[in-house]
């Protein structure tokens, strides 16, 4: 479980994030959206560290991430597994050696073991045969899931993904969401997502953070989303006419379990 | 960003080399890796450079030297002194500046634009250390030697061009090779060549560490890069000289 306990970060006079509290729960995916320019990649990176905090601390399973000597952060950082935007794998190396870059670094395995628990872990990310190959000849989705088996190749604690689904086809997305899902429920880690997918967002959503302008604008469950009555939420989700379609036929949809007509007014209003 | 800021963070960045190694044969094997890259990949235009300005030294030192009171030997000499005190250091590392500094900086500036260097900050890694200290090393380690090698090529494209032209045959030039040598201007070089080997890989460095924004301020800090560090070169150049062969 993460706890994110007031963060705030600013660069020069302008205040990115201010003052953002969370819990980020094990074994479920905790979304943080919102709009572009809204501060998600920063209040990711200062939750993993790439950024140190103005003010506010965070809370890894009771350790304060935040006020930790700096050796004792590098250890921490080892139980965290992160996908980049971009993917961020090292364009000189094979898809293989990627991955086993972290053994490589940090473990005491033997050049077996090593070779071994790569071959797990692309296999769990169904790129079995992409080994030998270099990032620049692989498409995106796969670089995403090679990102994806670099992150939890050392069975990291806590997997951070900054918005995965970027650049991928909605089909390629789904798999991707997926994955993510089926992996944060089989290691039973703490998986933060930065997205500002709505797919995803109902796809593996268990808890999600709105964010606003720096600030959170809303927290719940993705269930609790669509009935949610936050005006700025709302706009940001139904913000294209093929969502707000879907809304009003979910709403008919709705309409027809509904009893209470008070209720149903309510909840169409 | 003014001057002061910018050496600061410099002098930051070499400061936050020096931590505990996550894993010692790891900063090992990129060393070797960056020895290659960086050294080896260099020698050719190295070796080229060398044999071409000892040729060009010898012809136009001979084209100077009209007096027949002066030995044609003396060509050899000065090609020597000024192959060894000037051109196998300072010219040299000033195309090695544009190699090898264009090379960090755009290799370092992409990473961090494909927040490559964030995802090995991640992982806890320190990323000075393991990307920017091997470079710095293999730099110190290889263009010594490259320095040396051009001093000797320089030396023999001098000789070969004296034979060619008909100006003077390898005996002669040999024998003046050997004349009134002094062992210090070695010495004088290779200082040199240490300097310049830091200056063209930190400040590069620097530079491709520190890149914001994408693709463009790559190519940016790339040429700046390699301008900062041919004029900081050429200063160094005119220090060492003021003091050491004062």
């Amino acid at each position: 479980m993460i706890e994110v306990k007031e963060i705030q970060k600013g660069f020069g006079d302008k205040t990115i994030i201010g003052g953002v509290s969370s819990v980020m729960e094990t074994g479920k995916c905790n979304l943080i959206i919102g709009a572009s320019g809204s501060g998600k990649t920063v209040l990711m990176k200062c939750i993993v560290g790439l950024f140190e905090p103005d003010a506010g601390s965070i809370i890894y399973d009771g350790q304060d991430f935040t006020a930790m000597p700096s050796v004792q952060r590098k250890s921490m950082r080892q139980q965290i597994g992160m996908l980049f935007q971009g993917s961020a794998l090292f364009d000189s190396l094979t898809v293989a050696k990627n991955v086993m870059f972290p053994l490589d670094m940090f473990s005491r395995m033997t050049r077996g073991e090593k070779e071994k628990r790569v071959d797990e872990v692309l296999e769990r990310v169904r790129l079995d045969g992409a080994h030998k190959k270099y990032p620049a000849e692989i498409s995106g989705g796969m670089k995403k899931r090679v990102g994806i088996a670099r992150a939890i190749v050392l069975n990291p604690k806590y997997l951070f993904c900054d918005e995965p689904n970027s650049g991928l086809d909605p089909q390629t997305s789904l798999v991707i969401d997926r994955l993510i899902r089926e992996i944060t429920l089989e290691y039973n880690i703490t998986t933060v997502v930065n997205t500002h997918d709505m797919n995803s967002v109902m796809e593996i959503g268990d808890r999600i953070l709105y964010m606003h302008q720096g600030f959170k604008e809303w927290e719940g469950t993705n269930q609790e989303i669509i009935h949610n009555r936050n005006e700025r939420l709302n706009a940001f989700i139904f913000a294209s006419e093929f969502l707000r379609d879907a809304k009003d036929m979910r709403m008919l949809e709705m309409r027809g379990k509904i009893s209470d007509q008070r209720d149903m007014d309510e909840l169409l209003r | 960003m003014p001057f002061f800021q910018h050496f600061g963070a410099f002098l930051l960045m070499l400061r936050g080399m020096f931590t505990k190694l996550e894993n010692p044969r790891m900063y090992w094997k990129e060393l070797m890796h960056q020895c290659n890259e960086l050294g080896i990949g260099s020698l050719g235009i190295v070796a080229i450079i060398s044999v071409f300005i000892g040729a060009v030294s010898t012809v136009q030192t001979a084209y100077q030297l009209v007096s027949p009171l002066v030995p044609i030997s003396t060509i050899a000499q000065i090609v020597r002194d000024t192959v060894i005190l000037e051109f196998a250091p300072t010219l040299s590392c000033i195309v090695l500046a544009g190699v090898i500094g264009s090379k960090i900086a755009s290799e370092l500036g992409n990473m961090r634009v494909s927040e490559q260097i964030d995802a090995l900050e991640t992982m806890g890694i320190n990323t000075r250390a393991y990307l920017i200290m091997p470079k710095i090393l293999a730099c110190l380690i290889m263009i010594p030697l490259l320095v040396v090698i051009s001093m000797v090529l320089g030396m023999w494209g001098g000789r070969f061009a004296g034979q060619a032209a008909g100006i003077m045959s390898y005996e002669v030039f040999d024998r003046g090779l050997l004349k009134e040598f002094i062992p210090f201007n070695v010495t004088f070089a290779l200082t040199k060549a240490y300097t310049f080997a830091f200056i063209i890989s930190a400040i590069p460095a620097y530079y491709g560490y520190h890149v914001k924004g994408g693709a463009l301020e790559i190519g940016q800090s790339s040429t700046r890069a390699v301008v900062t560090s041919c004029i900081t070169v050429l200063l160094a150049d005119y220090i060492l000289a003021a003091l050491l062969l004062d």
